[in-house]
This record gives structure tokens, sequence and C-alpha cells, in this order.
């Protein structure tokens, strides 16, 4: 077990070009889930390859358990990774593979056979041993590569999306075994992804990354519920936060915050919204639709509502919503960022 | 309109029952290539077969069925018996060193460098300008009195200015010297075809060896080298028979010599076969390396196709 920290750890790949990695400055916890979610090309594989020792920072350090691997090989690092592809050997079998990673620190035949009959009865993949990968499912490549990466226990864990190439059934069963198991072996983990439902349901934080650089970093409840940006505000979610521009600030509130005005207790900004199309997903409704009147005149919003209380809302009705006055984030118009609590006049 | 879709079916019916248009235009286009095949390699194929069980010489105008008896003859030629062993020596040696210096060569052009290019063009140098004319320039550089190997060796202290070493005239010399020659002839084939084979390889396989612990030789040696392994069969499978059946090298370099010490099968059935008249002794070396090409061409076959890749 050990923390990783990334100190100001920078890629440029091509000269007079944006970084990929700008400035990131990180520390995990000890035995933490951490999770790096951003769109594709916001920087996080590279930053997890950096980590892993498979890219060389421009400039930077990266420390693994307080000591600087920097200019380490990755297999200096004691770290394992599993691959997006999962990169099993195609030519050995599964025995081989697992063992792999042991014969090449040097372990002896007899303890190599213990470590891996330990690691494929924890993934429970004994009987696929003599196999060779090509003879596997998705979801059976992964369990070997996830053995591959246990098998020599190591100190931190790097997943780069190892869920991506699992069909959606297999990859909620998937993640909540990578879960489980996360917390019986309780290795500092680092996951990478742009799976938004994966972050939130795995992490125990969240790393949000754009256009490499760290937007907030925080537990999946902070990064949902007080969002540091309007990039993080958008991202995550789904539908995303709804965002009004009033003067120099921007007010934002999450479609299951706006609600029919009669179940909406307390302090509350009202709103006549008119409905353009409703999506139908089972347990709620997503409603898209228009303000009327009052200072928001025609800005689109979202509401999610549960189904049972959405009966009346048929496309093109006009209705009282409202908004709880503390669902109400604000941010900087200029910067993005969030700044806050102020005084919005709705009418 | 009920004539139209009659004539029609009629038509259609008339066609099913010839080969149709486009069949015969795909004969057209074959033809060339089945016509220039069956000329110039059935036809001599054939002919080499008919030579050597019969009696033909340059001039002869008859032909007499004598059996094996060539094939009797040549067995008992010492000449012969130390071509054999050369044909083996020389193809095996050379493809060694094919092998071990593409491997270096591949490895070092895969990755990104600047002049890259340029490298590239350089290595495949030796196999796209005509052997004739390389054959010759190394003719000059280990040449007995004007050697440039032999100068520099001399110039290093290596050597006694006075009694160089012989390159292309003392026996074991003369050998190394040919598959040293052809080898520098094969290695951009080898070369590109293992380039290839490496590039296949996905970048993650040898990342992940890298973060299991392993280091240059055992990625090399446990993964690289194994998943290349089809692709290998195929390269060394060529080298095979374009070394076996190659007699370019010994024949401007050494003429099969000194004492037959370089002589190899292809060049042997045409010093004897040509230059020495004997068309059905010729015809016999020649015919007697189909079923050794034929026994490694499936061999290599049958290693390729078990060979498993992803």
């Amino acid at each position: 077990m050990a923390v990783v920290e990334t100190r100001s750890l920078t890629k440029i790949f091509k000269k007079a070009e944006e970084g990929a990695v700008n400035d990131v400055d990180l520390v995990t916890r000890d035995g933490e889930f951490l999770v790096f979610l951003g769109p594709s090309g916001s920087g996080k594989s590279t930053l997890l390859r950096m980590i892993a020792g498979l890219e060389e920072p421009t400039r930077g350090d990266v420390l693994i358990g307080g000591r600087v691997v920097t200019d380490l090989p990755p297999r200096a690092r004691g770290i394992a990774m599993v691959f997006q592809s999962y990169a099993l050997y195609p030519h050995l079998s599964v025995e081989k593979n697992i063992a792999f990673p042991l014969k090449a620190h040097g372990v002896v035949k007899e303890k190599r056979r213990e470590r891996v009959d330990w690691a494929a009865g924890l993934l429970g993949i004994g009987h696929l041993l003599a196999r060779k990968p090509r003879e596997l499912s998705g979801g059976e490549r992964q369990r070997v590569a996830l053995a591959r990466a246990i098998v020599r226990e190591p100190t931190v864990f790097l997943l780069d999306e190892p869920l991506s190439n699992l069909d959606a059934k297999l990859r909620a069963s998937a993640r909540e075994e990578l879960t489980q198991f996360h917390k019986r072996v309780g290795t500092t983990t680092i996951y990478v992804t742009h799976d938004q439902v994966e972050a939130m349901a795995m992490g125990n934080r969240i790393v949000v990354l754009h256009q490499g650089i760290v937007r907030q970093i925080g537990t999946p409840r902070e990064v949902y519920d007080e969002p540091a940006d309007t990039f993080v505000a958008t991202f995550l979610g789904s539908p995303p936060m709804n965002l009004v521009e009033d003067g120099d600030f921007i007010a934002g509130f999450r479609p299951e915050s706006l609600l029919p005005a009669d179940m909406v207790q307390g302090e509350k900004a009202a709103v006549r919204f008119r409905v353009s199309l409703v999506e139908y997903l089972g347990s709620e409704r997503v409603l898209h639709g228009i303000i009327e009147g009052g200072r928001f005149d025609g800005r689109k919003v979202v509401s999610r509502v549960a189904t049972a209380q959405s009966a009346a809302f048929g496309e093109g009705t006009a209705h009282d919503f409202a908004v709880p006055a503390r669902e109400v984030k604000f941010f900087d118009k200029a910067s993005g960022k969030r700044t806050g609590p102020r005084e919005l006049s709705w009418r | 309109m009920a004539v139209i879709p009659a004539e029609g079916a009629a038509q259609a019916r008339r066609r099913r029952r010839g080969p149709s248009d486009a069949t015969w235009l795909g004969i057209g286009f074959i033809a060339p290539a089945v016509i220039y095949i069956a000329a110039l390699v059935g036809l001599p194929l054939v002919l080499a077969f008919l030579y050597s069980v019969g009696d033909v010489k340059v001039g002869s105008v008859g032909y007499q069925f004598v059996g094996l008896e060539n094939f009797r003859s040549v067995l008992e030629s010492p000449s012969f018996r130390r071509s054999l062993v050369n044909s083996f020596i020389f193809t095996i040696s050379t493809q060694v060193v094919v092998l071990v210096c593409a491997n270096a060569l591949a490895l070092a052009l895969r990755d990104h460098f600047r002049g890259r290019g340029v490298v590239r063009f350089l290595i495949l140098l030796p196999w796209v300008a005509p052997i004739s004319l390389g054959a010759i320039g190394w003719k000059w550089i280990l040449d007995s009195i004007y050697s440039v190997v032999n100068w520099v060796l001399w110039k290093m202290h290596l050597v006694n200015m006075f009694d160089p070493p012989m390159w292309l005239g003392e026996p074991g010399l003369a050998m190394a010297s040919v598959i040293a020659v052809h080898a520098w002839r094969m290695i951009p084939f080898s070369t590109v075809i293992l380039l290839a084979g490496l590039t296949s390889i996905p970048r993650d396989i040898p990342e992940a060896a890298a973060v299991d612990g392993a280091g240059f030789w055992r990625t090399h040696f446990e993964i690289t080298l194994p998943m290349m392994r089809p692709i290998i069969n195929v390269a060394v499978l060529f080298g095979v028979v374009f070394t076996f059946t190659d007699m370019t090298v010994v024949y401007i370099l050494t003429r099969g010599g000194p004492y037959d010490s370089t002589q190899v099968l292809p060049s042997l059935a045409f010093f004897t076969g040509v230059l020495g008249s004997d068309l059905a002794e010729g015809a016999a070396i020649s015919v007697f390396l189909v079923p050794i090409l034929v026994v490694v061409a499936a061999l290599m076959l049958r290693v390729a196709h078990r060979a498993e890749v992803t």
C-alpha cells in the first residue's frame, strides 16, 4: 500500500502546442480508489501512463510511497497496470500470463505456482489456467488481466478504462466486482475512465480533468453537488446541469432540482416551464422545455421528474415549476469558476 | 408489356448456358499470366524432369530414357556430395546471420529517430541494387591484392601486410565470404518482413511486459519473438528458398572454388549442365533440389499455420 503523488506533472508532446497534461498536483490517500474522469483527450490516460512510467514527463515529479520515481523504469515502481485492451500475452496460457510478472521478478517456481493459484482463486478463474487468451470471453480476459496485476501484490494498481471493452450488462457486474475486489485487497488504486457512472459508482474520490488540467478533486457527492466550475457542472450528470446566464454570473441547477412547484418546500425560485419534449425513461421522465416570462424568458432547461409525478406534463403544456433556493449554484461568467451564493430575481 | 419480360427471360436463359461475358473477360485477363508461367517456369521444369531421366547432351538430337542412371552417377561424384553439404552450410549459416542482423535492425528501425528514412533507404539498397553489381563490388573488397578489408586490418595492425588473409582463396574463408555477402544481400528483405511483424504487435503488449517487470531481453525473447514467430517463419521460408536456389554470389565471387569448397548445388548444376554440356546430369542435380525444397516449404508452412496469434 502506498500513496501516489504528482508534483506539477506536465507532458507536452509537441513543442509550441498545448500540453496534454499541465501542472498536475495530486496526492492519493492510502488504500484509496481514485478515479481520473474526463472526456477523451483530457489527458487522463497520459497522466496515468506517466505515473506508470510508460510516458516520460516533460517536467514535474511522480512519487510513490514517498519516493521520487520519475526516472525509474516501470518495473522499479512497484505498480501493476491493467490496460484497456488487457494486453494479455496471446502466445502464453492464462497460467503463464499470470506467472509472467513473478518470473520477471525472479520468484522461484514453486512459489510462483502458489501465487498464481491464489490470484486465480481470488478472481474465480482457476478453471481457465490452461487456456489461451483467445479462448476466453471479454469478462474472463479482464479477470486474467486483473489476476496478472495482483499476483505480485503491487503497492499501487493502475487501471486504464478496463471496463470499456465489455458489453453494458457485463460492465455493471464487473463494476461491482471490481469495487468488492478493491475492498478486499485494499490497495491504492487509480482508475481512468470517461464514464461518469463508473466514476461515481466506484470512486472514493474523483479527479475531473479537462484539457490536461485538474478541474476538481472530490468525493462523488462533492463533484456532483458542488461542482467547482461550469465544466464539471455540465460534464457530470445526465442530462447535465442547467446553466442560465445573468449579467456577469451564471446560475446552475440540476434537472432533478427543477420540479413542479407544489413539490418544492421552503425557499424556492418559481418559474413558468413550457414542456417541448418528453423523454420517457421508465422510472422517470426527462422534460425538455423553455422558461416562460421573467428574466430568463426563452432559456432552454431540462427537468427530471419521477414518472409517477409527471403524468400531466404533456408536450406543449406549461406548468408552474420551482427550484429550491439551496440547489442553485453560481459561477463567475468570465472564468466559469464557482462563486458564493447571490441574490437571484427570477421574475 | 407482356412481351418484354418474356424476351428478357429468354435472354437470361441463353446467357446462362455458356460462360458469361464477365467470365470470358476474366479468362482474358488471367491468360497472359498463365501462359507466361507455363512457358517460362512450367515448361523448363518439365524439361528438367525429362532431362534428368534421359541422356541429353548439349547438341545431341535424340532422347534415350535411362531411368535413374543420372542420379546414380551424380550421387557417386565427390563434387556433388561436397556441394550438397556446402548448400546446407551456406543456407543455414546465411539464415542464422540474416535473422540475427535483421532482428537487430528491425528493432532499431521501429523507433522514431532523426534520419530514419535515410537509414531505411540505405538498408534496403543491397536488395534493390542488382546482385551482380553488388557481388562484383564485394569481389573487389575481398580481392587478394587490392582488398580494402585487408588494408584496414593491416592499418589496425591485425594482419601482416605481406601475408594477408586470402578471403576468396582459402576454403574456410571463401565459404565465410560467400555466406557474408549473401547474408548482406538477404538482410534487407528479412528486415522489412520482421519490421512489419514487429509493428503489428500492439503497443500495449511490450508496455504490459515493462510494467510486469520484464527488461529488454526478457521482453524480446519471451514476448516479442514468440509473437513474431509466424512472420519470422515466412522470412525464413523465403530466405531458405532464395538461398538454396541461388548461385549468383558463388558464381561471381569464387566460381565454386577453391577446390569446390564453395560449390553449391545450383552452381554445380550450372557448371555441369551448361558449361560442361552434360544437360542430363545438370538436370539431375537441379531436380535433386526439388524434394529438399518441398520438404522445407511444407515444414515451414505447417509451423506458420500452427503458430498462434491473438
